[in-house]
């Protein structure tokens, strides 16, 4: 075990794979030399070479392009978008190719990837360095999307996403890059894509979130704790496929539901959390579901985007309502 | 030829003249005459296919097809260059590419009937599907280019566009890393003149396509698409180039679509009867078979007994895809990821319910 940030474990999980896999290749802008703008594939080019870990001309569509090319013929990228704001260009590859050369070609060519791309807001940056838009790729059929909370959890999924047949969008909430610490293993494991956890077990209220609301959410639950309110915390890790199971089951025993989310609401995955609810739990549910989001605006610059991020108490303001209703 | 056909003289490749004369015999092909008769008639099949398929159209027996009359010549000449191991990534307008690859008429047929499964190409190695959102397969090849340095095999990518999809991005980007990279692309511009309705100087102000190459840092050369030597003697020396781990290659075969973009177009609302018929002139078959003849190396009666069989062959063939009617529910699904999630085995035994009650309400 050693004491690991969510930079680190990334970085570990994937030298990991490419001391296991010659097949695996790591590029995109600045990823080599620099080791990347938040150094996640720091040293790795120097330990693996400028072959298996590169920088690429500026240009998303050509970087997720040439993946697709590269796994059809063999090959297994790891691929960054500097951030998640940067990657429309690349959106005509990941939704037209990516997601579709398997059902295209009748299972005769998969296009298995790891599109990695730091996302959400809370660190003051530019412009289009602050969107969560996890709702876009989860909506795609073909691909599918996971959001680590914690260092560990970035590792083992990680190692799961580069291992999968499928192409996998995979998430980094930047804010909590060096924010937490935690002990993690050394070693390769792997944590199964599909699989939420649950963090807390509650019986009043269950609360669904990920990435790096999650650490917003523990904050709110320590005063819930102090108004007497137990919350159950749900990790769902992996957006698509959705764990339904432990969500159903969680609802079924609290009764009510919170999401929170960091993006936009509307036609978000608190909208497909809530149906989730109504259509399986309905007659277990004593509050309507409600979602705490992102309003459905673009993330306003530094000064104003104490507005928009979603703070403990807010999450709290919404929990006390449900539990009241 | 390369460095002499410099992109930058925009100076057009090549051999034959419409007439059918050899203008260049210092830059004939290296092919036997068995090996021309035999391109002839590979490329007298795709056009006989590609007229047919087009009547088929009309009799609404299968749905929009890209016809490919008048460009036959540029996939007659990757056809006599391609290698087994070697890889095509289609556009979709290389009929006689993909039936070199080895990708079956019955296949072919099959994905303009509305089936995936016509995308399988199961003999055909390392072909992929045929490329709709346009340019953006470009990058697909410069990626396979990658894979095939790093794993150090002795394979070079063939891949096509037209005109119009020089215009996107992607192809400025695909180019650019495939030079950057240094891999075995051959990419082939099929500038037929029109994109759907936009003729070529709407398209573009530059002096032509394979002027770009230079750019970008590779050769580039310009030859005329109707002319299967020319063509051939390009991919030769493309095929040399790319394979010596010189890097990639653009060609821009200048040619000109005699049909309709597809069978849903009406090229007479964007062109004129006299510029088809200046193009008629010189058709890269009628050009072909002249020079044949001229060499003794084909007749009239040997092209009617020929086609005459290649026609029932076809109509066959045909039949045979018009007889696959099946389209399991279960095959909308199980394509769709390598594991798949449970939410989609749940869809799909919902609508079954939905198909149960349907079935019991008759």
């Amino acid at each position: 075990m050693k004491i690991m940030n969510m930079v680190n474990a990334i970085n570990q999980a994937i030298d990991l794979k490419l001391e296991e896999d010659p097949d695996i290749v790591v590029f995109g802008e600045d990823v080599g030399v620099e080791g990347g703008v938040f150094r996640v594939t720091e040293n790795l080019q120097k330990k693996h070479g400028a072959r298996r870990v590169f920088d690429t001309p500026l240009a998303e569509s050509a970087i997720v392009g040439s993946a697709v090319g590269m796994a059809v013929a063999g090959l297994k990228p790891v691929i960054e978008m500097q951030f998640s704001g940067f990657v429309y260009p690349a959106m005509n590859q990941i939704i037209s190719h990516v997601a579709r050369i398997r059902n295209r070609s009748r299972g005769r060519y998969g296009a298995p990837m790891v599109i990695r791309m730091p996302y959400g807001g809370g660190i003051n940056a530019l412009e289009h360095h602050s969107e969560s838009m996890e709702a876009l790729f989860a909506h795609t059929p073909g691909l599918k999307v996971v959001i680590p909370s914690t260092p560990g959890d970035a590792k083992g999924l990680l190692i799961s996403a580069i291992e999968s047949e499928d192409p996998i969008i995979f998430m980094e909430p930047k804010r909590l890059y060096r924010a937490i610490k935690q002990e993690v293993s050394e070693d390769k494991y792997s944590i199964p894509i599909g699989q939420a956890k649950v963090l807390s077990h509650g019986s009043d209220l269950t609360v669904v979130a990920y990435g790096a609301l999650i650490r917003e959410v523990q904050r709110a639950m320590v005063k819930a704790k102090d108004m007497g309110i137990s919350v159950e915390l749900i990790d769902l890790r992996t957006i698509y496929p959705i764990d339904k199971t432990t969500v159903i089951e969680s609802i079924k025993k609290t009764g009510r539901l919170v999401v929170v989310t960091e993006g936009p609401g509307s036609f978000g995955v608190g909208a497909e959390l809530i149906t989730i609810a109504n259509e399986e739990a309905f007659l277990h549910l004593e509050a309507p579901p409600k979602r705490v989001s992102g309003f459905d605006t673009i993330v306003p610059l530094p000064k104003g985007e104490h507005h928009y991020i979603i703070s403990p108490d807010k999450i709290l303001f919404e929990i006390e309502k449900t539990v009241k209703y | 030829m390369l460095e002499e056909f410099d992109s930058f003289k925009t100076e057009m490749f090549q051999v034959m003249d419409p007439a059918g004369n050899i203008t260049k015999p210092e830059h004939f092909p290296k092919l036997k005459d068995k090996d021309i008769v035999g391109a002839y008639k590979k490329m007298l099949f795709a056009r006989t296919a590609d007229l047919m398929v087009v009547s088929y159209q009309r009799q609404g027996r299968i749905y929009t097809y890209p016809p490919n009359q008048g460009q036959e010549a540029i996939s007659g000449a990757v056809a006599q260059i391609i290698r087994k191991d070697d890889w095509l990534v289609p556009a979709f307008r290389e009929l006689g590419a993909w039936l070199a690859k080895g990708a079956s008429l019955k296949e072919i047929f099959m994905y303009f009937m509305g089936f995936e499964e016509g995308s399988l190409f199961k003999n055909a190695r390392n072909m992929l599907p045929m490329n709709v959102p346009i340019a953006s397969q470009l990058q697909h090849a410069t990626g396979i280019g990658y894979a095939i340095n790093y794993k150090e095999k002795d394979e070079i990518v063939y891949t096509f566009v037209g005109d119009g999809g020089t215009s996107q991005g992607d192809f400025h980007e695909a180019l650019n890393f495939a030079a950057v990279w240094k891999v075995p692309v051959i990419f082939i511009v099929q500038n037929n003149q029109f994109a759907i309705s936009v003729p070529f100087k709407t398209q573009t102000a530059s002096d032509g396509i394979a002027i770009k190459a230079l750019a970008y840092g590779m050769p580039g050369i310009q030859v005329d698409g109707n002319d299967f030597l020319a063509m051939t003697k390009t991919f030769e020396e493309a095929s040399e180039h790319a394979g010596s781990g010189k890097g990639p290659v653009l060609i821009e075969a200048v040619t000109y679509r005699m049909g309709a973009h597809t069978t849903s177009d009406d090229p007479s609302k964007y062109r004129t009867k006299e510029e088809e018929d200046e193009w008629a002139a010189k058709d890269p078959l009628v050009r072909l078979k002249k020079y044949l003849m001229t060499q003794k190396l084909w007749t009239d009666k040997e092209e009617e007994t020929i086609t005459g069989q290649y026609k029932k062959e076809i109509d066959r063939i045909f039949i045979e895809a018009e007889k696959h009617t099946d389209y399991p529910l279960e095959d909308v699904f199980k394509y769709q990821y390598a594991d798949l999630p449970d939410d989609l085995l749940l869809q799909k035994a919902e609508h079954e319910k939905f198909l149960n009650w349907k079935a019991s309400r008759k």
